[in-house]
């Protein structure tokens, strides 16, 4: 008997060894109800009480054995199907990826937040008012009396002869020079209103960014080495700024600013037309008689404000000719920012 | 205002400049300068020649053949007009020759006979009847016979054509720059140069006459005519300009007409003073009387258009009519013609607020508006008025009464300003020497005392300190004025909460993949029909603009559906498969009373085609509303918005208050905007989520 199992696991494990052994029918084979091992443990009952124990303990350690062997086949089959399965369902991972849309925020959006930041950074606020507002507010206020030839400069649209959509953002300032006392640094960001035809370059309402410091002690070259930083953060380090002389009723001296292309860096080129130098802002000391409207006495503060068109810079910036494609709305255009 | 370059050297000798540095330095010193054009750039080769002989072409009826002594040698040039005879004095383009409009001159063979060039008609030469009142309208330019010897010479030089114009932009608080005499001012200032004035010599007749003989002048409107100045000048004869001023005033860009209105013109473009010449003949009883026009008086300006005035216009009359409209426009009845014998010239000094109403109300803007609405120099009337008569004694074109008539109740007072040097420097953050300061406020022809300034009348733009820290700095050049880091108390710089919810807000949506757009804020009233708004609807009440560019662009917008929809269909009509836009938009609702302010509150409009259904757009807005943390929204169907599918439509509910509608837009609503595919869309109230 003994023999008979030890020719049974010799049997088993080179039937197991064979490489497409089916691991199910050796397991029955062998081990099943009717299996041969299972037979030659039915026979214990025929031999001696002294045997038994003996024999028992090698049928117990080959069936064991055949188990473990079986289980450690059954393994390494499954980490091969695993494998061909893995295989069989390879794909080309070179192929271009899936388009995800991605949304935008309007080019003049990003611009004008690009813009805030950079004053955020300086400890400026981002302020906004009406854009329906009071002459008084658009004009009178800064310096710009009824009937003052200044307001041909800006034709404005009217709501009533005291009401009007504003032609600048300047309003915000001064409605925040009445509410609050020095110092003030602010930023008014907003949509602005002026009766011009649509053309490549104009556009009834556009967008505006002002600014205003009012302290003590503030000088002229203070308001240069704000442009200054301005300037630099927004379009290269290397830009440099011009003040030339100009005149706005509500700032005195006033400044036209112009920075130096930063596409040709001041050589000349189709962008600058050839000057070297882009105009985008106006800018200059606050007026004594806008200070005194307020309340604050020019004696004692002093002042500088500036005002660029988003528009503007915006369509140099990304070098687009004509103002009508930020109005469209086209899926093609926004889709470029 | 057009600065014809030779004309400035009648006042200042700023030495040879090249004329692209002369326009970098005007304008770096506060005259911006747009542009300058070369007079006759275009034309080349153009001589004096005289016609030595003329004959039939033998193959043409009316052609001729010249020869024509050009100076150094003598040319054949065949001509087609019939003007010319043997002797004439005429401008010859002599080959290879150009004119303007880029017409070349070239030798060729006419009908078999050789022609070295072509004579020239005015027009040829960029000239109209109106530059050379002498000259054939069409036909060859024959010239003076005086030009005899100048064979050979540049036509254009020859006739004072030739110059540089500067075109300046000048702001509305320098008046005083639109004229010659002020922009040569501040050309010798900016070149350290002085200003040569003179003051105009009149010689008036020595008969005796004086202009108490011819006038009386009387002003009932003192609050809209500070200073009423004028003389007379008798035995007139109108004949044209002479060519040096025609030419100059060609220059300037204004058109001769004859000698009496050409020097008011001269005098207006020189001394920056709008002056007017009545013909004496057609003023009733002696008189002048400056007044307000009384509603609903009839006038015909010069130019031949009725108007009726109202008494907000002030006029120039006689006993019984206006004959000229306060520094606007002269009227027909007491224009300058051929037969006026006696002139009145007026030089006079209107309130520029009144002007420019006038001329606003009665849509006449003139070069004499545009300067007085400004508010001009009360103190110039006379100088322009004795330069006129000094003009009429250069030009014999009268002879000039004695004495003025000058009727100037209240003087401006004269401005006397502190020169606050060390203000000066602290404010614009400077170091300049008080010496220094005087001698450009000096240049600038202010007068300098004991630290007191005396301000120009013609510089009314100059009161405070402020004011004479421009005129130092921009002499001294903004470019001087060194940066610096501001040093101010410390502000907590930022956005404000709503702002930074709003920029979250921009951020959530074009994550889910939005873009956003930018639509104008106002619409036409037509276009709530398009969403097929009911007439009621009180969304239908909008702010309008009382001058809008059309009607499309007529009222403020108080629902911003339309603009969506308006892109949307442009995107679907451009060929774009799907859109997924966004809008934080303002609507403008109005108010009540409407001496006040409208509200002005922002709705976020989600618009869609063919990126999903309603339940997508659903999505969206849930999220929205977790990101303002909305937790109970509640969408009920709504069946009652008529730009909305009645089946596919829901209101948003939160906290008993509608915060959006959302749906698919209803079919006819897509017809009118001429779309195919169905759209979804959401307004939400942003007040309402924020």
């Amino acid at each position: 008997m003994r023999e008979k199992l030890e020719e049974i696991r010799a049997r088993a494990s080179a039937q197991l060894s064979e490489i497409n052994a089916d691991l199910e029918a050796i397991r029955i084979k062998y081990l099943g109800k009717k299996g041969e091992l299972t037979a030659v443990l039915r026979n214990m009952g025929s031999l001696s009480p002294e045997e038994r124990p003996a024999i028992g303990a090698i049928a117990n350690e080959v069936r064991t054995y055949i188990e473990n062997a079986i289980a450690e086949r059954m393994k390494e089959k499954k980490k091969d199907a695993l494998g061909e399965k893995l295989e069989a369902e390879r794909i080309d991972v070179t192929m271009p990826g899936t388009a995800v849309d991605v949304g935008r925020r309007h080019p003049l959006a990003k611009v004008r937040k690009e813009m805030e930041d950079i004053f955020i950074g300086m400890g400026f606020s981002v302020v906004e008012g009406p854009e329906v507002e009071y002459d008084y507010y658009n004009f009178q206020a800064l310096n710009i009396p009824e009937n003052h030839p200044a307001r041909d400069t800006q034709d404005t649209f009217y709501i009533t002869d005291k009401i009007l959509l504003r032609s600048q953002t300047s309003p915000v300032q001064v409605r925040t020079m009445e509410k609050q006392k020095p110092p003030i640094r602010i930023i008014s960001p907003g949509r602005v209103y002026r009766s011009d035809e649509v053309d490549a370059t104009h556009s009834p309402l556009f967008h505006q960014l002002e600014g205003l410091v009012v302290d003590k002690g503030i000088t002229m070259g203070d308001l240069k080495g704000m442009l200054e930083t301005f300037a630099k953060t927004m379009f290269g380090e290397s830009t440099r700024i011009r003040f030339r002389p100009h005149h706005f009723p509500f700032t005195e001296p006033s400044a036209e600013v112009d920075v130096s292309c930063f596409s040709c860096g001041g050589k000349g080129c189709r962008l600058c037309k050839n000057e070297g130098w882009i105009e985008i802002l106006g800018a200059g000391m606050v007026h004594p008689n806008v200070l005194r409207g307020c309340g604050i006495d020019p004696e004692v503060y002093s002042g500088f404000a500036f005002g660029m068109g988003i528009e503007r810079i915006v369509m140099t910036k990304y070098n687009i000719d004509d103002m009508r494609l930020l109005y469209e709305n086209d899926m093609r255009f926004l889709g470029q920012f | 205002m057009k600065l014809p370059y030779s004309w400035l050297s009648d006042y200042t000798d700023i030495g040879e400049q090249d004329i692209k540095s002369y326009c970098d330095r005007m304008t770096i010193t506060g005259s911006k300068v747009e542009g300058y054009e070369v007079l006759c750039e275009e034309i080349s080769n153009v001589v004096i020649g005289r016609v030595e002989s003329i004959e039939r072409h033998g193959n043409s009826d009316h052609m001729w053949v010249c020869m024509v002594n050009v100076g150094n040698e003598t040319v054949q040039i065949v001509t087609g007009a019939q003007n010319v005879r043997k002797g004439d004095i005429v401008p010859a383009a002599v080959a290879p020759a150009t004119l303007p409009g880029g017409v070349k001159i070239k030798r060729g063979v006419l009908r078999g006979v050789e022609s070295n060039g072509m004579l020239c008609s005015i027009s040829e030469l960029g000239l109209t009847l109106h530059d050379m009142p002498d000259a054939a309208e069409d036909g060859i330019f024959i010239l003076d016979q005086s030009f005899g010897d100048r064979l050979g010479q540049d036509v254009c030089s020859v006739l004072g054509m030739r110059d540089t114009v500067v075109e300046f932009e000048i702001t509305p608080n320098r008046p005083d720059c639109l004229s010659v005499i002020g922009l040569a001012r501040e050309s010798a200032a900016s070149y350290g140069k002085e200003l040569k004035l003179s003051v105009p010599s009149v010689r008036v007749t020595d008969d005796g006459d004086t202009v108490d003989n011819y006038l009386n002048v009387e002003n009932r409107a003192q609050d809209l005519c500070m200073r009423y100045s004028a003389r007379v000048v008798k035995n007139v004869r109108i004949k044209p300009s002479p060519l040096w001023m025609r030419m100059r005033l060609r220059a300037a860009g204004v058109r001769p007409i004859n000698n009496i209105v050409d020097i008011t013109n001269y005098v207006m473009l020189e001394y920056g003073q709008p002056m007017h010449a009545f013909d004496y003949s057609c003023l009733d009883g002696k008189r002048i009387v400056v007044r307000r026009a009384s509603d609903g008086e009839k006038f015909v300006s010069l130019n031949n258009v009725s108007h009726e005035l109202d008494s907000s216009m002030l006029v120039i009359a006689d006993e019984k009519k206006a004959a000229a409209l306060a520094g606007v426009m002269g009227g027909l009845n007491s224009e300058i013609t051929s037969d006026t014998k006696t002139v009145v010239f007026e030089s006079a000094n209107f309130l520029g607020s009144s002007v420019r109403v006038t001329s606003r109300a009665l849509g006449m803007r003139t070069e004499s508006s545009a300067r007085f609405e400004k508010g001009l120099d009360p103190e110039n009337t006379l100088p322009a008025l004795d330069r006129a008569c000094e003009l009429v004694g250069m030009l014999e074109a009268g002879d000039i009464v004695g004495g003025t008539v000058d009727v100037y109740s209240s003087p401006r007072p004269v401005t006397k300003i502190p020169l606050e040097v060390d203000r000066i420097n602290h404010f614009l953050g400077t170091d300049l020497d008080g010496a220094y300061m005087e001698s450009v406020l000096k240049l600038l022809c202010f007068e300098v005392n004991d630290g007191v300034i005396t301000v120009p009348s013609y510089r009314a733009d100059v009161e405070c300190m402020n004011d004479v820290a421009e005129e130092v700095i921009r002499m001294y050049g903004y470019d001087k004025i060194s940066a610096t880091p501001f040093i101010s108390r410390l502000t907590q710089g930022g956005r404000s909460p709503e702002q930074n919810f709003a920029l979250g807000l921009h951020e959530l949506l074009c994550g889910m993949g939005m873009y956003e757009i930018d639509t104008f804020s106002f619409i036409s009233p037509r276009y709530f029909d398009r969403i097929r708004m009911p007439q009621d609807d009180p969304r239908r009440k909008c702010v309008v603009i009382r001058n809008p560019l059309g009607e499309d662009t007529s009222v403020m917008r108080t629902d911003a559906l339309p603009s969506m929809l308006e892109v949307l269909s442009r995107n679907y009509n451009q060929g774009n498969s799907g859109a997924l836009l966004y809008e934080l938009a303002t609507v403008y609702i109005p108010n009540g009373d409407p001496a006040l302010l409208p509200a002005e509150n922002k709705q976020l409009v989600i618009g869609m085609y063919g990126r999903g259904d309603f339940y997508r757009l659903k999505g969206y807005c849930e999220r929205i509303l977790e990101y303002a943390g909305i937790r109970e929204a509640e969408f009920v169907r709504n069946t009652e918005d008529a730009a909305f599918h009645s089946g596919r439509c829901a209101y948003v509910t939160a906290g008993g208050n509608r915060i959006a509608t959302i749906g698919e837009i209803h079919p006819a609503v897509l017809e009118n905007y001429s779309i195919g595919t169905p759209v979804y869309a959401a307004v939400m109230d942003y007040e309402q989520i924020y």
